[in-house]
């Protein structure tokens, strides 16, 4: 008995420290805190060990792998917003690549505006792209994106409002299930096409490339791109927060309460179609937060971010997490994405079997995702230790 | 938030087409001069029936569900509604509660809501509450969180999203939790429940919602004797405060709480009258109670 209290005293401490540091309503949430805390950790030592350790030391972390993993941390902000609408709310969206890809045109767009008449025709005013296709003016669309701030409502609004408008039609039509899933499928294979069309004035095929630089701040720069990798960092902590914010209001309890008894949360007076609108709108202004995130550090967008296989694989890294957890979204979009880097560059045409091998073992043998095995874990150890605590009251 | 609401629904409510002008009316002793005013969004039940269901008939591809069915519902009564399988007796609750809509006839709520136009989240917070046949709870959430959720407060996006519980609502909660018995249970999975157990919390969640009228179907299906007599209590004992309608095929239990019973038959109302009456009824007795 003397041993187990001496292993809970610094264990308790720990986690009255986390309460304090951590908003009331994660205090439940320990996966969350766990998770928020190495990202912070792992940020803080990326940092240091890109810009403060010389290149010629072994312990130097090199810009491009700063890159890479700036654009995992996009990645997995992209899964939590989905996580809310499939984990939470039970909409499986398989076109949530859709608002990812909007948010990072935006950004595209601006990037394009920057810059200025250092393209390859010198023109000022219009893109390589538009110059070459014999355009003698920028199109209406294009007005106002070499103004950041517009840049910015731009890519929380434009993906907010098609959500808005394809959710407003569904959900009040009360289509639901595979049907949906078909609808969203579909969404996002519809702006594939448009975008693939020159006439869109977004590139076509090619897509918006060869960026100069973001806020007068070269791209190419070593700063540049760690200041990029920290705020998507910071986006997907604040992403995470809110996300679980919302959760953990009685709105999340209401989601999942659809997802669970659709007819009986309406039968009690709530407006389903409100709450599903709701959260699907805040979803995908989530995702076009990563998106646009995603751009800069990849250097390029185009329409191929609409494919409807991104967005499938999206819901892949999501079911191998762990549905409805939030972190567990981002340990599924962190492995998998690791995993896709590793193998696609180690044995390239390995990758989409080993895809196809984890999304089947993660269903047939993890239901729950990662984060399920630990909490199966978890349960067992609890049981255990009961039955440990249930020997020694009987030998007492 | 609900300022905005509240500012939505002045709105509505002023663009109305049947709307009254309240100045017009003289509110203190309108009832002595035998007018008195309507509020299309209140409740009233001054002529006696909260629930009036009249000619309602629903078919579904030819086969007619009701036909010309009938009702009056009084404030406050308990009514016990009995029929053989197909008489229509979910079909019913389902007009009422908006989930069908009628091809022809009238429903309304008190003297002044026509429920065959108003959605069903409207027809929940109007007032009434519905228990499914198969117990219907949300298994993921706690004890505490079903009635949580099913409390009457305002049930829009941006309300949810920030709202806490109040003192006087979790006291709402521990009340509702003590009358349906389940006070050792307040944090459990409610899917960990037993079938008697998800019933009695179905009918908890509806207490929450204050209805003016409970519609219960088939209460004690699958129930031991034990827990069919609690749920005979607790029917009755909310009886007089509401409305109640129950559905419910099991004869003993109908006959314990029952002094109205009306028979359904093949879409439309066959006897009416209290247990000994309906008994007796030959009509009755040929169709149902005959066996």
């Amino acid at each position: 008995m003397d041993s187990f209290h001496k292993k809970a005293v610094p264990q308790e401490a720990i986690n009255m420290l986390l309460n304090y540091l951590f908003p009331h309503f994660m205090h439940k949430d320990t996966g969350g805190k766990w998770l928020i805390s190495l990202l912070i950790a792992i940020t803080l030592l990326v940092v240091i060990f890109n810009f403060f350790i010389p290149e010629s030391s072994a312990l130097h972390i090199p810009t491009y792998m700063v890159t890479l993993l700036g654009k995992y941390l996009c990645l997995a902000l992209l899964a939590i917003a989905l996580d809310l609408v499939w984990g939470y709310c039970g909409i499986l969206s398989l076109g949530h690549g859709a608002f990812f890809a909007l948010g990072g045109y935006a950004m595209g767009m601006y990037l394009m505006r920057q810059i200025g008449d250092r393209g390859v025709y010198g023109n000022a005013e219009l893109p390589d792209f538009m110059v070459f296709l014999n355009w003698h003016e920028l199109p209406w669309y294009w007005q106002g994106f070499e103004y950041f701030s517009f840049t910015a409502l731009m890519i929380i609004l434009v993906p907010g409002l098609l959500a808005y408008v394809f959710g407003w039609m569904t959900f009040r039509s009360r289509v639901t299930g595979v049907y949906l899933s078909i609808m969203t499928q579909a969404l996002t294979y519809a702006l594939l096409l448009a975008f693939f069309r020159n006439e869109m004035g977004l590139g076509g095929n090619n897509g918006l490339t060869d960026f100069k630089d973001i806020l007068g701040f070269s791209l190419q720069a070593d700063s540049t791109r760690i200041v990029l990798f920290t705020l998507s960092a910071l986006a997907l902590i604040s992403g995470y927060i809110a996300s679980r914010f919302i959760v953990q209001s009685k709105l999340g309890k209401t989601v999942v309460a659809i997802r669970d008894a659709e007819l009986r949360t309406r039968f009690i007076g709530y407006k389903v179609e409100d709450y599903k609108l709701w959260i699907f709108v805040f979803s995908a202004m989530l995702a076009g937060i990563a998106g646009a995130l995603y751009v800069p550090q990849v250097g390029i967008i185009n329409p191929g971010e609409f494919s409807p296989l991104n967005s499938i694989e999206l819901a892949i890294w999501v079911a191998i997490g762990g549905r409805g957890t939030l972190f567990g979204a981002v340990i599924g979009a962190l492995l998998v994405n690791y995993a896709k880097t590793y193998f696609t560059g180690a044995l390239p045409e390995f990758w989409l079997f080993a895809l196809g091998t984890l999304f089947i073992v993660s269903t047939l043998y993890l239901p729950q995702g990662i984060v399920g095995l630990f909490s199966q874990f978890k349960n067992k150890q609890q049981k255990q230790s009961a039955k440990h605590g249930a020997l020694q009251e009987e030998t007492t | 938030m609900s300022a905005l609401s509240q500012v939505r629904y002045k709105v509505r409510d002023a663009l109305r087409r049947d709307r009254t002008f309240n100045h017009t009316i003289i509110e203190s002793d309108s009832y002595l001069q035998g007018t008195h005013s309507i509020h299309p969004n209140e409740l009233d039940v001054s002529h006696g029936p909260v629930l009036y269901l009249e000619d309602i008939s629903v078919s579904f591809d030819g086969f007619q569900a009701l036909n010309n069915l009938s009702l009056y519902i009084d404030d406050g009564e308990l009514r016990c509604i009995i029929g053989p399988n197909g008489a229509g007796k979910t079909t019913m609750m389902d007009v009422i509660t908006g989930k069908t809509r009628p091809d022809s006839g009238q429903v309304f709520f008190g003297q002044t809501m026509d429920l065959s136009q108003m959605a069903e989240h409207d027809i929940a917070t109007a007032g009434i509450g519905r228990k499914f046949q198969k117990p219907t709870i949300f298994p993921e959430h706690s004890v505490w969180e079903n009635l949580e959720l099913a409390m009457k407060t305002d049930k829009g996006v941006w309300h949810s999203l920030f709202t806490v519980l109040s003192a006087e609502q979790k006291d709402r909660i521990e009340e509702v939790i003590e009358i349906i018995g389940l006070q050792a249970l307040y944090f459990s999975k409610a899917d960990l429940l037993s079938h008697g157990q998800k019933q009695w919390l179905e009918i908890g969640m509806l207490l929450m919602q204050d209805p003016r009228v409970l519609l219960v179907d088939e209460p004690v299906a699958g129930m031991t004797h034990q827990e069919m007599d609690r749920t005979a209590e607790l029917l009755t004992s909310l009886a007089g405060k509401h409305s109640v309608v129950v559905v419910e095929h099991d004869m003993d239990f109908v006959r314990s709480i029952a002094n109205q019973v009306t028979v359904l038959h093949e879409g439309s109302v066959l006897a009416e009258g209290t247990m000994e009456e309906v008994q007796n009824n030959q009509k009755v007795i040929e169709v149902y109670l005959g066996e």
